[in-house]
C-alpha cells in the first residue's frame, strides 16, 4: 500500500464545464455554489435539510465497473467538497440550444403542473431522473420517485399528469446526457488520478482519501475526524446546527466501501453501499428490507445515504438497525489494518454512544440470510407514510419448531428507547411457547419490563407502547392466516 | 415566451381570452428555473445581509444585550435592536402597537425576533446572531388553552352572532347534546420562505422588494419603522413561492429589517431566514377550541346550536380579530340553524401570532358545523348525509345566516346531489358497513361534506382594487394591478380579461410585476378576492381606453359608433376591417389618451360589527367532496382510497387555472385535518419546524383515485368579472370529507353507535387512540 499523490484541489464538471476549486471550506454545499458562486439560481433552497426537494440536481459518477450512472440529489445538503470526479447537472442544462423545452419541462408546462413555481425546478429533475431510468414508469413508480418533492400548491394531481404523459414529448434515447455519454465519461475517467485530495484553509480541513486503504489511513492520522459518506444527517450538523465538521473526510466515492457480496447465506453490504443500491439487493434476498427502504426519505436522500452511514450515526430511530439487530446481523469496523466484527446490537450502548474507537470506522455489515423456515417482518410507522422519521418501527425473526413452538424469536424496536433494542423480556416471555394469539396477548405485558418510550413530536409514549403491542399482534395474524386483511397504508 | 409573433388579423377567437384553458404566464420560465423569485435576482453592488435573532424564552423581560462578541466576528457590520429603529418599533397590521419588530422590553413568545445581525454574508449573520447574548428575566407563560384561566386576556375584541332565541330553542328540543372539539393550526410551507431585499435611495427613498401578498401595507409599515412618508417607499412583487395567507401580514417584519438595516448601512440588505426560523418566528393558522350545545329532534332536524369559539391567537392581535369573525360567520357552513348564538374568544397565548391561512378562520368554523352535524347523526342513528340534507339552507324562512344575510344564491342542494349520484355513494357506503360487520383490521370509511364559502373581505373597505393600463403605439399593452401573483394564476387570469376587452391576443399583453408605485393604496391579494376585485379594475382600465379608442374611430371616420366592433385583433370601422396596432398609432397621432387607471369597489355588502348585523358577503361559493378511507385499526394509519368533488366556479374565467385551486386546495385542506400537526412543548417552543417533523401532504398521499370535477352550470348570479366566483379559498374546504371518512371508519369498531369525537388533525396516533377508546367502550357494553 503506497501513499497516493496528494492533490490540492477538488475536480468535477458542472454542466457543460469543467470546474476546478482550491478554496472548498468542509462546510461548503453544493447548493450555496450554485446560487451564490456560479449564478445557477434555477436550484431553490426549501429546507436545507434535504426533506423538500427544491435543490434537487443530478449528480453522475463512474462506478466501479465504469458505467456513468446519474442519480438525483439534494444540493442543500450535499458538501462541495464531496463532489471530485462527478458530473453535477442543473436545471438550466435541460434547455435546449434552440430554446425549446425538454420533454419533462414540456409536459409539466402543458399539464399545468407548476402553480408557484418554486419547488418546480425539483420536481424536473426528479422526474428527469426518473424517466431516464423508466420512460414508461407506472403511478407508484412516480410517486416513489417524487417522494422527496414537496409541492404545496398543485396537490400533485397535474404533476402526475404530466409525469405519464413526458415520454409523448421524447425518448430518453435522444436526451442530450445520453448523447453526451461517453464526452462525459471519457472527461470524468481522466479526472480519476488516484489522488487523494486535501484542501486547507482557514475555515478548516477537507481529505478526501484516494480509496478505503487510504482512509484508513487518514484516520490513523487524524483519528477524530468526521467521517462523511452521504451526508444525509451529517449535512444537516451544518446548515441546521452550524456546527465545525473540520477536518472531515468524504467517503462517499468510494468504490471499496461498495462492495455487496455473499458467502453461503451471509450477505454482507458494504458501509458504503447507498439505499438506492441496498434497496434492488434487499429485494433479491430479504424483500421485507427492500421494502422498508422504499420508505426510507425521498429518492435523493436514498442515493446519497448509506447503510454504513444509517448504522454509525447510531441514532434511535435510524430505520435499518432494528431489523438488521432481529436478523442476528454483524458489523466489522477497521482501524488501520485491524477489522473487528460484533454483533450489531451491540454497537450501540446508549443515545449518541456507540462501540467505535477513534480512528475506526464502519466498513460493513453482514446479515445472515433468513432461513427457509423462518418468519420475518417489518412494520415502520410514522405520522406520513412516506419520507417520514419513524415514530416506531418494529422487525420482527420467528422459527417454530414442528410442534409450533417458538423455537427462535428476535424482536427488535427503533423509536422506543434510546437506541435500537431488542425486546428482551417479550421474547422470553415468547420462547419455547405454542405460537397462539393466547401466548402473544399473554407476552405483551413483558413490553413494560423492555421499554419506556418517550413523548416528542412524532408521538406520545402510550402510542408507541400501544403500536408496539399491536406490531406483535400484526405480525402474529400475518405469520398464522396470511394478509389477515391487508395493510391499509 | 420565445419570439414575438404577429398577431393573426383573420382568426375567429383570440389566443388567450376569458373562459378558456390558459397555462400559467410563468409556466415556462417555472420550469426552466429562469422565473426570477427575490432570492434570485441579482445582487445589488454591496448588498449586505441580515439575520434575525431569536427569544430563546417564551416569557421574559429583556434584562440586557451583549452584541459585542458578534460585533468583533469578522464581516459583521451592525447588531440592530428595537432602539436602531428610526420611526416607531411596531408593525401591527391593525394600528393596536402591539407587535414589535424587535421585542425591546418583553419577549412573549420562544422564536420572537429580538436582535438582527448585518453581516458581509447570510452565513456570517447568522453565525454571528448565535454569539449574541441576551439575558432575560423568565416570566410565566401562557401556553395552551388551559393555562388561560378564569377571566381570559384576549388580543382583540371578541364577536357575538346571534339570531333567534337559542336558549329556548335548547331548552325546548326533544334531545340535546353538548361537546368540545380542538382543531390544530396549520404552518403555510410555501416553498420559497419569507425574504425581502431594500435598497436605499436619494432623499431617503427605500425601494424594496418583498415576498409578500400585501405591498401596499408593506410599504406603509417601512414607512412607519423608518420614519418617512409612505411616498418615499416603493415596493414590488413579481412574484412569490407560494403565500397561502401567509405573506398577508408576516413579511412586514422581513421588509421592515432589510429596510432599517440598508437605512443604517446606506448599502442593500437582503434578509432571508432558514426555513426552521421561519417556521418558529412567523405566524400559522388559528388551532381553535370549539364547544357546542345542539338541540335537535329524532328526525335529525337541529332547532338550534350554541358555540364558543376560542382561538389561540398568540402574543399580538395581528389579523386574529377578523380571523375569529370569519370563524362565526361560517359556524352555519351550508346549513340553516333555526336559532344560532356564537361567540368567539381570541386569546391572548405567549406563542407566535397566529395569521392569516387559506379560509381565515371559516374552515375551522365549518368543521364546528360539521361535528354538529356528525354528533346529531350519531345521536338519531341516521346517515350524515340525510342529516345534512334536512339542515341546509332552503326556501324562505330557512335561508337566513346567523348574520342575518339572506342566502339568495343557494345550490348546495344540486351539487350535493349531483355528487352523491356520480360518486355512488349510497351503494358505496351500505358495501362499506356490510364490509365493516365482518370485523377485519381494515375498516372503510366514507362521508360527503359540503362547502358554502362567503366571498368578500368582512371588512367592506378593503373591497376595492385599482388597475393601470397602457397601450402602446404597437399595439402592444402594459398591464399592471394591485393584485399579487404567488402561484393562484391571478396574472393570467386579468391578462385574459384585458386581452378579452381588447380583443388582442394575450401575448400582446405585457404582465408586470406588481408595485406600489404604479397603482397605490391596495387591498392585500387575500380573502379570494384577487380576481374579481382586480380583474374587475383591470376591465375598467381597458374599457375606458377601448371606449376611447371607439369614440376615436368614429369621429376619424366619420361613422355612427354603433360602426365600430373590436374583433380579434382588428378592428371593424364601417365596412372595412384594420388592424388594432393602426387604430392605436392613429389615435396616438390624433393625441389621444393611451393609458388609463380602472377602480372597482364590491356594490352592495355591508357589515355592521356592533349589531352583529348586514351583508359581508357580495355571494357565495358552493362545492362539495366524498371521500372514501381504508383505516388500520392496529396503527392507526390510513389510506384515502378515492375522493370525488364538485366544485362551482361560476362561469370560469380560466378552468384549467381553477381546477388547479380546486386539486390543490383540497390537498392542502386534507393535510390540515390529517398529518399536519403543530406541536408546541410544555415551554412554548414549537417542536415541528421544519419539513422533517411537519408533513404536509406527498404525491403518494393523494386519493388513490381522484375525480374533480367543475360544474359546467354554474354562473354568478352576481355582476362578478365575467360571471365568475372566486376560488382561492372555497376548495381548501372539500378536505374535510377526508375527516369525517376518517371518523365514519372509526365509528364501525363500535357498530356506529358513539360519535368517535376526533380531534383535528386526526393523526394516525389520534385515530388509533380514537379506536382504542371507542372498542373499550364497546366492551364494556359487552358488545
Amino acid at each position: 500500500m503506497t501513499k497516493p499523490p496528494i492533490r490540492k484541489e477538488i475536480r468535477f464538471l458542472l454542466n457543460g464545464e469543467s470546474v476546478a476549486l482550491d478554496d472548498v471550506r468542509p462546510g461548503d454545499m453544493l447548493l450555496d455554489f450554485l446560487r451564490i458562486r456560479r449564478s445557477l439560481t434555477g436550484t431553490k433552497e426549501g429546507c436545507a435539510e434535504g426533506d423538500c426537494g427544491a435543490c434537487t440536481v443530478l449528480v453522475g459518477r463512474l462506478g466501479a465497473d465504469d458505467t456513468l450512472t446519474y442519480e438525483s440529489v439534494n444540493a442543500c445538503i450535499r458538501f462541495l467538497g464531496s463532489l471530485d470526479g462527478c458530473h453535477v447537472v442543473t436545471v438550466e442544462h435541460l434547455k435546449r440550444a434552440d430554446g425549446s423545452l425538454h420533454p419533462v419541462q414540456q409536459a409539466l408546462v402543458d399539464h399545468h403542473g407548476s402553480q408557484c413555481g418554486f419547488c418546480t425546478p425539483g420536481f424536473v429533475m426528479s422526474l428527469y431522473a426518473l424517466w431516464m431510468n423508466d420512460p414508461d414508469a407506472d403511478d407508484r413508480a412516480i410517486e416513489t420517485a417524487l417522494q422527496g418533492n414537496l409541492c404545496r400548491c398543485t396537490g400533485y394531481e397535474s404533476i402526475m399528469r404530466a409525469a405519464r404523459a413526458i415520454s409523448c414529448y421524447g425518448s430518453p434515447d435522444d436526451d442530450p446526457l445520453a448523447g453526451e455519454r461517453a464526452t462525459v465519461a471519457h472527461a470524468l475517467r481522466m479526472m480519476g488520478d488516484g489522488a487523494r485530495v486535501e484542501i486547507d484553509s482557514a475555515d478548516g480541513r477537507i481529505v478526501v482519501p484516494a480509496d478505503a486503504d487510504d482512509l484508513a489511513r487518514v484516520l490513523e492520522a487524524e483519528p477524530e475526524a468526521t467521517i462523511v459518506s452521504g451526508a444525509t444527517d451529517a449535512g444537516l450538523w451544518v446548515t441546521k446546527f452550524m456546527r465545525d465538521v473540520s477536518p472531515v473526510v468524504f467517503t462517499g466515492h468510494m468504490d471499496g466501501l461498495k462492495t455487496v457480496h455473499t458467502h453461503g447465506n451471509m450477505l454482507s453490504i458494504g458501509a458504503g453501499v447507498s439505499y438506492t443500491r441496498a434497496r434492488g439487493v434487499f429485494a433479491a434476498h430479504i424483500p421485507q428490507l427492500g421494502d422498508l427502504i422504499e420508505r426510507i426519505g425521498g429518492e435523493q436522500i436514498r442515493n446519497m445515504g448509506t447503510i454504513g452511514g444509517n448504522i454509525a450515526n447510531g441514532s434511535p430511530i435510524g430505520d435499518m438497525p432494528p431489523p438488521l439487530i432481529a436478523l442476528g446481523a454483524t458489523v466489522t469496523l477497521r482501524k488501520h489494518h485491524n477489522r473487528r466484527s460484533i454483533p450489531l446490537e451491540d454497537f450501540f450502548i446508549d443515545y449518541g454512544r456507540q462501540d467505535r474507537a477513534p480512528g475506526e470506522f464502519v466498513e460493513s455489515v453482514s446479515v445472515p440470510l433468513p432461513p427457509r423456515d423462518a418468519q420475518f417482518a417489518v412494520y415502520k410507522i410514522s405520522k406520513r407514510r412516506d419520507e417520514d422519521i419513524t415514530a416506531v418501527l418494529g422487525a420482527f425473526f420467528l422459527r417454530l419448531d414442528g410442534d409450533n413452538r417458538v423455537q427462535q424469536i428476535h424482536i427488535a424496536y427503533g423509536g422506543m428507547a434510546a437506541t435500537p433494542k431488542r425486546a428482551r423480556a417479550v421474547e422470553a416471555a415468547l420462547a419455547g411457547q405454542s405460537w397462539t394469539m393466547h401466548t402473544v396477548e399473554e407476552a405483551l405485558d413483558a413490553y413494560a419490563s423492555d421499554f419506556q418510550p418517550i413523548s416528542d413530536m412524532r408521538a406520545s409514549a402510550d402510542y408507541r407502547m400501544l403500536v408496539a403491542r399491536n406490531l406483535l399482534k400484526r405480525f402474529f395474524m400475518e405469520t398464522t392466516s396470511g394478509l389477515a386483511g391487508g395493510k391499509a397504508a | 415566451m420565445g419570439k414575438h409573433e404577429q398577431p393573426d388579423l383573420t382568426a375567429a377567437t383570440i389566443k388567450g381570452g376569458v373562459a378558456t384553458q390558459q397555462r400559467h404566464d410563468s409556466a415556462h420560465k417555472h420550469v426552466t428555473g429562469e422565473a426570477v423569485y427575490i432570492d434570485d435576482i441579482t445582487e445589488p453592488r454591496g448588498c449586505l445581509h441580515a439575520y434575525l435573532g431569536l427569544s430563546t424564552v417564551t416569557h421574559g423581560r429583556v434584562r440586557g444585550i451583549d452584541a459585542e462578541p458578534a460585533l468583533k466576528m469578522p464581516g459583521v457590520v451592525a447588531v440592530l435592536t428595537g432602539t436602531d429603529v428610526p420611526g416607531v418599533n411596531d408593525i401591527s397590521p391593525t394600528g393596536r402597537n402591539d407587535e414589535p419588530i424587535f421585542a425591546d422590553r418583553v419577549v412573549q413568545f420562544y422564536g420572537q425576533p429580538v436582535f438582527a445581525v448585518v453581516a458581509e454574508s447570510r452565513d456570517i449573520a447568522r453565525r454571528a446572531c448565535a454569539k449574541v447574548k441576551v439575558h432575560y428575566e423568565e416570566l410565566p407563560a401562557i401556553v395552551d388553552y388551559a393555562d388561560t384561566g378564569e377571566t381570559p386576556k384576549l388580543v382583540c375584541d371578541p364577536l357575538t352572532l346571534q339570531r333567534g332565541d337559542v336558549a329556548k330553542a335548547l331548552e325546548g328540543a326533544p334531545r340535546r347534546l353538548s361537546g368540545e372539539m380542538r382543531i390544530g393550526g396549520q404552518d403555510h410551507f410555501y416553498l420559497e420562505g419569507h425574504i425581502a431585499l431594500a435598497i436605499p435611495g436619494e432623499d431617503g427613498d427605500m425601494f424594496v422588494h418583498s415576498s409578500t401578498q400585501h405591498p401596499s401595507e408593506v410599504q406603509h409599515m417601512v414607512a412607519h419603522a423608518l420614519g418617512v412618508p409612505n411616498h418615499a417607499v416603493t415596493v414590488d412583487v413579481r412574484r412569490m413561492g407560494g403565500g397561502f395567507g401567509g405573506k398577508e401580514t408576516q413579511s412586514n417584519l422581513f421588509a421592515s429589517v432589510a429596510a432599517i438595516a440598508a437605512r443604517r448601512t446606506g448599502r442593500a440588505v437582503k434578509i432571508r431566514p432558514d426555513r426552521d426560523d421561519d417556521m418558529t418566528a412567523t405566524g400559522k393558522r388559528h388551532d381553535f377550541l370549539v364547544g357546542y350545545d345542539v338541540g335537535f329532534d329524532e328526525d335529525g332536524n337541529i332547532l338550534g346550536v350554541d358555540f364558543t369559539y376560542a382561538a389561540r391567537c398568540g402574543f399580538s392581535a395581528d389579523l386574529s380579530g377578523p380571523v375569529t369573525d370569519r370563524a362565526l360567520f361560517h359556524c352555519d357552513n351550508a346549513y340553516f340553524w333555526p336559532a344560532v348564538k356564537a361567540v368567539s374568544a381570541p386569546l391572548y397565548t405567549n406563542t407566535v401570532s397566529a395569521t392569516a391561512f387559506r379560509g381565515f378562520g371559516g374552515p375551522q368554523g365549518m368543521v364546528g358545523a360539521e361535528r354538529v352535524i356528525e354528533e346529531v347523526a350519531f345521536a338519531t342513528g341516521l346517515d350524515p348525509l340525510e342529516v345534512r340534507r334536512k339542515n341546509f339552507y332552503g326556501e324562505p324562512g330557512r335561508d337566513v345566516t346567523p348574520y342575518h344575510q339572506t342566502v339568495e344564491d343557494n345550490v348546495i342542494a344540486r351539487i350535493v346531489d349531483e355528487l352523491e349520484a356520480s360518486s355512488d355513494y349510497q351503494a358505496r357506503r351500505k358495501a362499506i358497513r356490510a364490509e365493516n360487520a365482518k370485523g377485519g383490521v381494515i375498516r372503510r370509511g366514507i362521508a360527503l361534506t359540503p362547502v358554502k364559502f362567503g366571498i368578500s373581505f368582512t371588512a367592506t373597505h378593503f373591497n376595492q382594487a385599482g388597475a393601470l393600463v397602457h397601450v402602446y403605439t404597437d399595439g402592444s399593452v402594459h398591464l399592471n394591478h394591485g393584485g399579487t401573483e404567488m402561484g393562484q394564476g391571478l396574472y393570467v387570469k386579468v391578462a385574459q380579461i384585458v386581452a378579452e376587452e381588447f380583443q388582442i391576443d394575450i401575448d400582446q399583453v405585457k404582465i408586470t410585476a406588481t408595485t406600489t408605485g404604479k397603482v397605490p393604496n391596495t387591498s392585500a391579494t387575500a380573502a379570494s378576492s384577487g380576481s374579481d376585485l382586480n380583474g374587475m379594475a383591470a376591465q375598467a382600465a381597458a374599457r375606458t381606453i377601448r371606449e376611447r379608442l371607439a369614440d376615436f374611430a368614429a369621429e376619424f371616420y366619420e361613422l355612427p359608433r354603433d360602426q365600430i366592433a373590436f374583433l380579434p385583433n382588428r378592428v371593424r370601422i364601417g365596412n372595412q376591417e384594420i388592424p388594432f396596432a393602426e387604430l392605436v398609432k392613429q389615435a396616438y397621432v390624433a393625441r389621444v389618451q393611451l393609458s388609463a387607471t380602472g377602480f372597482y369597489k364590491t356594490p352592495g355588502i355591508h357589515w355592521d360589527r356592533d349589531s352583529g348585523k348586514g351583508r359581508p358577503f357580495y355571494y357565495f361559493a358552493y362545492g362539495a367532496s366524498v371521500s372514501e378511507v381504508s383505516v388500520d385499526t392496529l396503527t392507526g394509519e390510513y389510506r384515502v382510497e378515492r375522493s370525488d368533488i364538485l366544485h362551482e366556479t361560476g362561469r370560469s374565467l380560466n378552468p384549467a387555472i381553477d381546477l388547479g385551486q380546486v386539486e390543490g386546495g383540497f390537498i392542502q385542506g386534507m393535510g390540515w385535518l390529517t398529518t399536519e400537526e403543530l406541536v408546541w412543548d410544555g415551554k412554548g417552543r414549537l417542536r415541528t419546524h421544519a419539513p422533517s417533523t411537519y408533513k404536509i401532504p406527498l404525491a403518494s398521499d393523494r386519493p388513490r383515485i381522484f375525480n374533480v370535477a367543475l360544474a359546467d352550470w354554474s354562473e354568478n348570479r352576481e355582476e362578478t368579472i365575467h360571471k365568475s366566483k372566486a376560488v382561492g379559498e372555497p376548495p381548501f374546504m372539500l378536505g374535510m370529507s377526508v375527516f369525517h371518512a376518517l371518523s365514519d371508519a372509526v365509528a364501525s369498531v363500535a357498530d356506529y353507535e358513539v360519535c368517535p369525537r376526533l380531534d383535528a388533525p386526526a393523526t394516525p396516533e389520534r385515530v388509533l387512540m380514537a379506536i382504542e377508546r371507542l372498542s373499550g367502550r364497546a366492551r364494556r357494553h359487552g358488545a
